[in-house]
């Protein structure tokens, strides 16, 4: 089959010969891919930034598909179902999935302890291939994937795996009250998604901070919110403070992660060399540009190692820390709701449909920011056949 | 931590819940408790399957057949796993050494980044030995850079080759001197 192969920091390719995926589990389903994004996050692992991700990985855990095979044990899935596959990796039965903390799955990753299985996410996050194939084998299939609600448009659907319900977490986590203000970092889908959000608990007042002008611009219109380039600024929590009237954000959500640009000393040591888990420079704005006693909600992906961030000022000012991957399964009800009713445009954050044997120009487009993207979706040439 | 203490932890589940029990006796245990002061919230609905520690059913096992290496902070693999890649050649010896070390330790995490850059190279090696020579510039997605960032692209290869110019130079020209002397 075609499937996305990685062959080091900023390669990968097409791989015409990559072995179909087996069952190995009684709870495995084979999916045929649909739709497969390019996600933000996979720019970490095409980064390099990622530890133990290994020459010949298939990246990929956004993504849709129709069940061609189930194993023995799966009873709710049945072969000819689209369904949209969550992130997580979830078994359904250790002490946090019974605690819809899908994402933290203690039964999923064997590599270790601090993160659920991902698909695609390197060995670190379990070890699995991802969607960006033709196929991929969907583990405990019976607990995360969703059959895909009559009438909703699969460029929807895809977005419902990650990109919508972490936006939208990002937003919850920040405990948002009437009238609030809330500062998102960072203009990627995830970003500007939280933005959308925000406004969903009642926020006051939204602004968005990046360094690229054209997702600024579109965050602009589509998520309803101000926006500004922290590059016309000379301190953007200085500007920030102005802004909220010398105390600070009521809510800061960090959805940037480990690529954050805007300190030269992070990106140093967290980006190219990488020292630490990544350069924390929209962390360190969040954490400053908060109110005393406000919430800093953080959905950005970092590397495992030691971040640079000033955690004596999380202590002075009473601030509260919320952070998770978001746990797609707890969320998909409300937000498939949000989504028929029209209260929130998933698809209209897609600006690139890309056939999958284009991969390695897609992940160019998306890590260099060229033409304008904000988010790539990958469909196999045989999606249109299934 | 001494090495003994870490030798006595078998990952016995119920432990500190046995523990836990003998406070009770306190004046006052448990009189300003609020369960729903849970720092977790909203994400996590709270109904004490933590305190199953590790007795809980465990969903059925994925049989192993490769070799799946597993965080030393948890007595086993899981019940699912990712068999893509397991550990092989140098970059494998160094992920194996990494994962007899805890993922709290920089012993665990800076072994795996220098083992993913030698995978890069033995990728490279593996692709050669099957026949295949690696395209660099297709894999770098250097067709789209073409196609939106022209001048850009021109502008780095002009700056690369000056640099490497210059490099080969400097080379020449101390070999030239020292041929000389």
């Amino acid at each position: 089959m075609i499937a996305m192969n990685f062959r080091g920091p900023f390669r990968v390719r097409v791989d015409r010969n990559k072995p179909m995926p087996e069952i190995l589990h009684p709870g495995d389903a084979i999916i045929q891919v649909t739709r497969s994004c390019i996600c933000g996050s996979d720019l970490h692992l095409y980064h390099g930034l990622v530890p133990d991700t290994r020459v010949g990985m298939t990246f990929g855990h956004e993504f849709t598909g129709v069940v061609v095979e189930v194993g023995s044990g799966v009873q709710k899935l049945k072969v000819g179902d689209h369904v949209l596959v969550p992130f997580n990796i979830a078994c359904g039965s250790c002490p946090f999935c019974k605690q819809e903390l899908y994402g933290n799955c203690h039964e999923s990753n064997p590599q270790s302890t601090a993160v659920g299985g991902i698909f695609g996410y390197s060995h670190t996050a379990g070890g699995y291939d991802g969607g960006q194939a033709e196929y991929v084998r969907v583990p405990y299939a019976d607990i995360s994937p969703t059959v895909i609600p009559a009438g909703m448009d699969l460029d929807d659907a895809v977005m419902l795996t990650d990109v919508v319900p972490t936006g939208y977490q990002a937003a919850e986590m920040g405990g948002i009250q009437m009238g609030d203000t809330v500062v998102v970092f960072g203009a990627g889908p995830v970003g500007i998604m939280a933005a959308r959000c925000a406004w969903l608990f009642g926020a006051g007042r939204v602004i968005i901070i990046d360094h690229i002008d054209y997702r600024l611009e579109f965050a602009r219109n589509y998520a309803y919110c101000e926006a500004y380039n922290f590059k016309d600024m000379h301190d953007p929590v200085v500007f920030l403070k102005k802004e909220t009237g010398g105390l600070g954000a009521d809510v800061c959500i960090d959805a940037v992660g480990c690529d954050a640009a805007g300190n030269l000393f992070q990106s140093l040591v967290g980006r190219k060399m990488p020292l630490t888990g990544g350069s924390a420079t929209a962390l360190h704005w969040a954490i400053n540009s908060a109110k005393k006693s406000g919430i800093i909600s953080i959905v950005g992906v970092y590397g495992p190692l030691d971040s640079l961030v000033p955690i004596g000022n999380v202590v002075n000012k009473g601030l509260t820390l919320r952070a998770n991957q978001a746990s797609v399964k707890r969320l998909l009800p409300k937000l498939i709701d949000h989504v028929m009713a029209g209260r929130l445009n998933p698809k209209g954050l897609i600006t690139h449909r890309i056939p999958l044997e284009e991969v390695a120009e897609g992940y160019h487009i998306f890590s260099a920011k060229r033409d304008n993207c904000i988010k790539p979706v990958l469909i196999p040439s045989s999606a249109y056949a299934a | 931590m001494s090495q003994a203490l870490e030798d006595k932890n078998t990952f016995e589940s119920d432990l500190d819940r046995q523990i836990a029990n003998s406070p009770k006796d306190i004046p006052g245990w448990g009189i300003d408790a609020n369960p729903e002061n849970d720092p977790a919230y909203p994400m996590k609905h709270r109904n004490g399957a933590d305190y199953e520690r590790l007795n809980y059913t465990r969903p059925p096992q994925q049989p192993v057949t490769v070799e799946i290496l597993h965080s030393i902070e948890r007595p086993n693999v899981t019940a699912v796993f990712g068999d893509t890649l397991p550990p092989k050649g140098v970059s494998g010896a160094i992920r194996r050494y990494a994962f007899k070390h805890s993922e709290s330790t920089y012993m665990h995490w800076v072994p795996l980044v220098l083992a993913d850059r030698i995978n890069v190279v033995e990728g490279i090696i593996d692709d050669i030995k099957n026949g295949h020579f690696p395209n660099l510039i297709g894999e770098r997605g250097w067709a789209a850079e073409w196609k939106y960032n022209k001048a850009g692209l021109i502008k780095n290869v002009a700056i690369g080759a000056a640099i490497t110019y210059g490099i080969i130079m400097l080379i020449r020209n101390r070999r030239k001197v020292a041929a000389e002397d």
